[in-house]
């Protein structure tokens, strides 16, 4: 059976196997427009609180 | 008729000219000095330096802008500063001497009533033999650090990409040069983009590409490193961090003192002590910074730099300068004016102000190398110290020296960041991040040292789109087009 992509640099080296890497799902949300377009909607409100509590 | 000079044309430095010509109106004087004759929009180095953009797209001329402004522009860098005049005024003056102009290597004394410091850093390369000489950058690594610099990195990662074309394996190195460096993010950027620009031109495979940074462990950033929320979880930078460069196949060094470089190769200290070496084909390595080396006078002319600047050369301002322990560190040992203590009519901002302290917990390797960053001062913090500072000499002008000083902490004050790991407009990614306070304050915040409910950070495409929007609004900004002001820092 072949490798997930998801899981191949698992076994490069120590370190990368102890850390937490995204899966198919959570990489093609990254990119996906539509959910994209609501977390810069989303992004956006929070920047905007943070700059408006530090002026 | 008063005058303010504002050493520096960078984030800082011309936020505070700009707002501080459009509130003192035509009634007083605004100078500028700075050895640029472009601004640059330094976020955006990263894309000149994969070949996303050209140096032309992240800078503008000064000029121009200035005079639309009604602000006097002097191209020329500050030499020293006199806060007592001398034997022949009393008046407070500086020292500069052109760089442009058609007055290269001439001086002139400007004399001033209020003195804003925002010289920035100088790039320190020569800390590391081979990183450099003084502030000129060495022939062994690139940099992203300027404009110029940026384009150049542009052309020598053109080179080894085609390398790879021709099926020659390439190892590329990038981080920190130096055990004192800030400017992480800068490094993190650039090694993302790099790996992004390799991916989406089928080299993945012949490329690879290695981290080595100061920091004692992955995503401290010069901050301590942060705790945000991500997926209901609250999550430290570091799990953030190292899921990254895991997924993208980026092999990592942390806690390392780059003590020399070579062509080809770097040599570095661990925290453990232990020495190590790493080959490069192409290696961007951030210099540590320091400040520019201005000097100052008294009346009677003797050297006063002491007084006025820290050993690192940067300003000395309301912060609490009192060496303590790293269990003692408060966020109150901040500044919140930038005042210089001494004299009054002198201030701070950005990178030009001297910190109390680091922020990271302090580390050094067995040997005694001290090994951790520096604290970061972004743009969005630089901006808003420069526009404090500016409010507070205007109302010192027009309502004279018992006017309210304006504050801005960075232990009161957030950021918000976003850090590009590859550009393009529907398969760009960038993280973006809140993080508040700056500075943490672990009296206010027991837990983290932050507000995890503003505290928050997220990788997509989205980031990427934001980061781009900025490059563009901050520059319509720092062009005083229509509406500048309502355009928050």
């Amino acid at each position: 059976m072949a490798v997930k992509e998801e899981e191949f640099n698992f076994a490069k080296n120590d370190k990368f196997n102890t850390a937490m890497i995204p899966g198919k799902f959570a990489r093609a949300m990254r990119t996906c427009k539509i959910w994209q377009f609501i977390r810069f909607v989303i992004i956006n409100i929070k920047m905007i609180i943070v700059v408006g509590k530090s002026h | 008729m008063a005058r303010l000079v504002v050493l520096g044309g960078g984030v800082a430095g011309h936020t505070a000219a700009t707002f501080a010509a459009d509130w003192l109106g035509k009634e007083h004087e605004v100078v500028v000095v700075t050895p640029n004759s472009k601004w640059n929009w330094i976020p955006s180095n990263i894309w000149v330096g994969v070949g996303g953009m050209t140096k032309e797209d992240v800078t503008f001329d000064l000029a121009p802008v200035y005079e639309k402004a009604g602000i006097t522009y002097k191209q020329a860098k500050a030499v020293s500063i006199n806060p007592e005049g001398n034997g022949s005024t009393d008046k407070s003056f500086v020292t500069i001497e052109f760089t442009g102009q058609g007055k290269a290597g001439q001086s002139e004394e400007i004399t001033f009533d209020y003195l804003i410091n925002a010289t920035g850093p100088k790039l320190n390369f020569g800390a590391t033999p081979g990183l450099g000489e003084g502030s000129n950058l060495g022939e062994f690594t690139v940099s992203v650090c300027t404009a110029d610099h940026a384009d150049h990195a542009a052309h020598e990662l053109k080179k080894v990409m085609d390398k790879m074309r021709k099926g020659e394996r390439q190892k590329i190195l990038v981080g920190t040069g130096h055990g004192m460096c800030t400017c992480q993010g800068a490094a993190f950027e650039y090694i993302f983009n790099i790996e992004h620009e390799i991916r989406k031109a089928g080299l993945r495979d012949m490329a690879d590409i290695q981290w080595i940074s100061n920091e004692s462990f992955m995503g401290d950033f010069g901050m301590g490193g942060l705790h945000m929320k991500v997926g209901g979880y609250v999550v430290s930078s570091r799990i953030f961090t190292e899921s990254l460069f895991a997924e993208r196949g980026v092999n990592y060094i942390t806690g390392a003192h780059v003590n020399k470089v070579e062509k080809g190769k770097v040599t570095y200290e661990l925290l453990d002590g232990s020495i190590g070496e790493e080959t490069f084909d192409f290696s961007m390595l951030i210099p540590p910074f320091a400040g520019v080396g201005l000097k100052a006078y008294n009346k009677a002319g003797e050297d006063i730099t002491d007084t006025v600047f820290a050993p690192n050369g940067f300003m000395k301002v309301d912060a609490n300068y009192t060496p303590k322990p790293y269990e003692e560190w408060k966020a109150s040992d901040w500044p919140r004016t930038y005042q210089n203590p001494t004299y009054k009519n002198l201030f701070a901002a950005g990178i030009a102000f001297a910190p109390p302290h680091i922020i990271s917990k302090p580390m050094k390797s067995p040997n005694g190398t001290m090994i951790n960053p520096t604290p970061p001062r972004t743009g969005m913090p630089s901006g808003i110290m420069g526009k404090a500072v500016a409010h507070s000499v205007c109302d010192l002008i027009k309502h004279g020296p018992s006017a309210h000083l304006h504050e801005a902490s960075m232990a009161e004050m957030g950021a918000a960041c976003v850090a590009s790991a590859g550009k393009g407009w529907l398969d760009g990614q960038a993280a973006a991040m809140t993080v508040y306070p700056v500075v943490p304050d672990f009296d206010k915040y027991p837990g983290t040292g932050r507000d995890t409910d503003y505290t928050f950070g997220e990788i997509g495409l989205a980031g990427h789109w934001i980061k781009h929007i900025l490059h563009y609004l901050f520059i319509y900004k720092a062009k005083l087009k229509p509406f500048w002001k309502v355009i928050p820092e």
